[in-house]
């Protein structure tokens, strides 16, 4: 039997006083896509902060295994090492960082932990210039401070390329198809169906089922107040789409 | 800008320096024994500091001219910092390693000492041979090793002690000294003059371009021992010389005072590049113990087209106070400023520079990088003064606070006096925060806090760093690390 990368079960966390996540299950097999819908606060960034190890959230109750180990015991940069990524929805400016010293960091510290040896400069560039030709991205962005002054669109693209880069076994998208015109989306689809491998997974979140119709998912859920409330195939998000989220919110108050 | 694609590769070292426990690394007491004139500061301590040293007439008497107008100065308190009352009676004003006569070579230096440098890595023999820096290594006081002598002097250059210079070349030391900081010019300068227990000279001569960076390595090393350098650095008509001062001191719990005096003096056509990387013990965590570091650095361009450029790198002291500053008196001479000051913990900085525009066509760039941290302290204060006499004088100032964390505190204050209404003066200033956010998207890539506000600081001081000699650069890369360990998280 294949082994799940990721395996979620009544997941509870919170900030301060106030309950966000309420018993989330979710399970992802190598080579998947699992879209994660749902309406604005219903939790999709919460549950991406929590998997990656964002301090602010407190976790209450139940657990988490990412490739059979106890992922909620590990701190946030050995999570990454781990091999777990998130495209972050809003994406920092680091001033003074470049992106390529940054991935450069980034990427030597998951070698170390694999127990591979770091890149040269010569191998690192000639990794940042193929990778980069994945999501169409300039290779003069690699000399700018990371973000900083790059456009929405640019900075999603960034996120796809650190992705491409750092090669993790999961990747959480968050909301990496809001603010990108339909180029720009399907720069980022194409990059991340290149990406698609037997043995690595993806997570993407989405309020809109436009980023589906590039990256199709095996399964679709929807997240709504902090419960995956209806699971399905792509045509959940067809439907989604037709009909609002309106008629599923109104099942899962008659369940609640 | 080999310095420069240095550091992009240098974040191998910032791992090693950040993975290891490195805490005050230097903190270590050497044992070689001491000679320690008894506290307290009079007309006879004055005497018999100069009768140590073997001072002529002239030199006693402008430390005691000195020493009598110290006595009615006031200690200053303008500078945004805090410290209990200091008890000027109660500090020893003169040590010095007793076997320390007159080394000639290494071998003749005291093996303790030697080994001293090594802990600090900083192995003499080794540097003559990689590194190509002159050291005139000043442990306390005296200055116990010199290298490079030969060379030097085969090209004109005098490179060696204030005590030495004193006696061996009383003409140009006379010529110089108190030029540009007048013994009465402030408090602490006042003190310096009464008391300056040795520090380095150097001259050199016309149309010489010395080939090495000159280095002396500073060390506090006596328990309760105020600690008066006084340097002195002249180029003659077309010289250029590039000087570097770095600090490292034991660690220790008492406050120490620290009241350096440096002078530039840049004929015709002559360039001076001083560097420092300050590090001086910070103190603890809580603020207990850690250097007062009161300095007084200022160069004069005396004459047309001559060139003074500081760059500091302060990370140590409890209490910094500091304002390398140039006066820009030859038509078309220029003066720069290039800092990066540190605070963490309780640590609290006062500094800046003062660029005074008195020629025509002078020209003066101030870019200055704050780091806060912890319930530090840290203040930017700078003076561009533009007098009447300087048509067409520019000014270009920078100045960024960084701050880490929400208790402590950057300030800027900045001051503009311009005379001359030809004169273009511009004043840039940013403050920017590593938050959560930014930290927590580096470790979502593997990258750990600590490594993280590593190569961000690093990204941030590269201006100024870049303007150090490499060697340096990178050194103080490695103390801008070890300086912010735990400062978040
Ligand atoms: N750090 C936080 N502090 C307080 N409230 C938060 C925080 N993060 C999220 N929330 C709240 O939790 C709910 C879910 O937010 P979020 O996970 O961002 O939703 P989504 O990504 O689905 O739009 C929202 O009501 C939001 O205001
Ligand atoms: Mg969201």
């Amino acid at each position: 039997m294949i082994q799940p990368i990721l395996e979620i079960r009544n997941l509870h966390a919170r900030v301060g006083e106030r309950e966000i996540l309420r018993g989330v299950d979710l399970t992802v097999y190598p080579g998947q896509v699992h879209a994660i819908m749902g309406p604005n606060g219903s939790g999709k960034s919460t549950l991406a902060a929590v998997l990656a190890g964002r301090e602010d959230y407190q976790v209450t109750e139940g657990e988490v295994l990412f490739d059979g180990k106890n992922l909620l015991e590990l701190s946030p940069e050995d999570r990454a090492r781990e091999g777990l990524f998130l495209a972050f929805q809003y994406p920092v400016e680091i001033p003074g960082v470049s992106t390529a010293t940054f991935l450069k960091t980034a990427l030597n510290e998951l070698r170390k932990h694999r127990g591979q040896s770091p890149l040269d400069a010569m191998e690192f560039m000639e990794l940042m210039r193929e990778r980069a030709a994945l999501v169409n991205i300039d290779p003069a962005f690699f000399s700018r401070s990371l973000n900083e002054g790059f456009s929405g669109g640019e900075k999603k693209r960034n996120e796809i390329f650190q992705l491409a880069m750092l090669e993790p076994r999961l990747a959480i998208l968050d909301e990496t198809d809001s603010g990108l015109d339909i180029d720009a989306l399907r720069i980022v689809a194409d990059g991340v169906n290149a990406l698609r491998t037997p043995d690595r997974a993806f997570v993407v979140i989405t309020h809109y089922q436009r980023l589906l119709n590039y990256i199709v998912p095996d399964i679709v859920h929807v997240l709504y107040r902090g419960r995956i409330i209806k699971s399905g195939t792509k045509e959940l998000a067809l439907e989604l789409e037709a009909k609002g989220y309106d008629w599923i919110k109104d099942e899962a108050e008659v369940e609640a | 800008m080999r310095a420069v694609n240095e550091y992009n590769e240098h974040v191998d070292i910032l791992e090693h320096i950040t993975s290891e426990d490195y805490q005050y690394k230097y903190g270590f007491e050497s044992q070689i024994e001491e000679e320690v004139v008894p506290p307290g500061l009079d007309e006879s301590i004055i005497r018999t500091i100069s009768a140590k040293k073997g001072e002529p007439e002239w030199m006693l008497q402008w430390r005691l001219d000195a020493f009598r107008a110290w006595q009615y100065m006031k200690e200053p308190h303008w500078a945004n910092v805090r410290y209990e009352p200091i008890d000027y009676q109660a500090i020893s004003y003169y040590a010095a390693p007793k076997r320390a006569a007159q080394p000639r070579s290494l071998e003749e230096v005291d093996p303790e000492l030697r080994r001293t440098f090594e802990k600090l890595g900083i192995p003499l023999h080794e540097q003559e041979i990689l590194a190509g820096v002159a050291v005139d290594a000043v442990l306390d006081s005296v200055s116990v090793a010199t290298t490079f002598r030969e060379k030097l002097q085969s090209l004109g250059i005098i490179f060696c002690s204030m005590s030495e210079a004193i006696r061996e070349y009383p003409d140009l030391v006379r010529r110089y000294l108190g030029t540009v900081v007048p013994p009465n010019d402030n408090f602490f300068a006042a003190l310096n003059s009464a008391v300056f227990s040795d520090g380095s000279f150097c001259y050199v001569p016309p149309g010489v371009r010395c080939p090495i960076e000159l280095s002396t390595y500073f060390r506090i090393n006596a328990r309760n021992t105020g600690q008066f350098e006084r340097t002195l650095i002249i180029a003659d008509e077309g010289a250029y010389v590039s000087y570097l001062e770095g600090c490292t001191a034991p660690m220790r719990d008492e406050n120490q005072l620290h009241a350096a005096v440096v002078e530039l003096i840049a004929l015709k056509d002559a360039e001076i590049k001083y560097s420092t990387v300050q590090n001086w013990y910070p103190g603890d965590k809580e603020g207990r113990g850690g250097i007062y570091n009161f300095v007084t650095k200022r160069g004069i361009c005396l004459g047309e087209n001559s060139k003074i450029s500081w760059t500091q790198v302060e990370t140590g002291s409890a209490i910094t106070w500091k304002y390398p500053s140039v006066i820009l008196k030859g038509d078309n001479s220029v003066g720069e400023f290039y800092s990066v000051a540190v605070t963490n913990h309780r640590q609290q900085a006062d500094t800046g520079t003062k660029m005074t525009h008195v020629g025509r066509n002078t020209r003066s760039r101030i870019v200055s990088k704050g780091i806060s941290a912890g319930y530090s302290q840290n203040s930017y204060r700078g003076l561009v003064r533009v007098n009447p006499s300087a048509e067409n004088a520019r000014n270009f100032s920078q100045c960024d606070s960084l701050l880490i964390g929400d208790q402590c505190g950057a300030h800027t204050f900045p001051y503009i006096e311009v005379n001359n209404p030809t004169a273009i003066v511009e004043h840039e200033a940013t403050t920017s925060k590593i938050g959560e956010d930014i930290l927590f998207y580096c470790n979502q890539r593997g990258i750990d806090t600590e490594t993280a506000v590593a190569l961000i600081i690093n990204g941030y001081a590269r201006e100024v760093l870049s303007k150090l000699p490499m060697e340096f650069a990178v050194e103080a890369q490695k103390l801008l690390a070890i300086s912010l360990e735990g400062s978040v998280g």
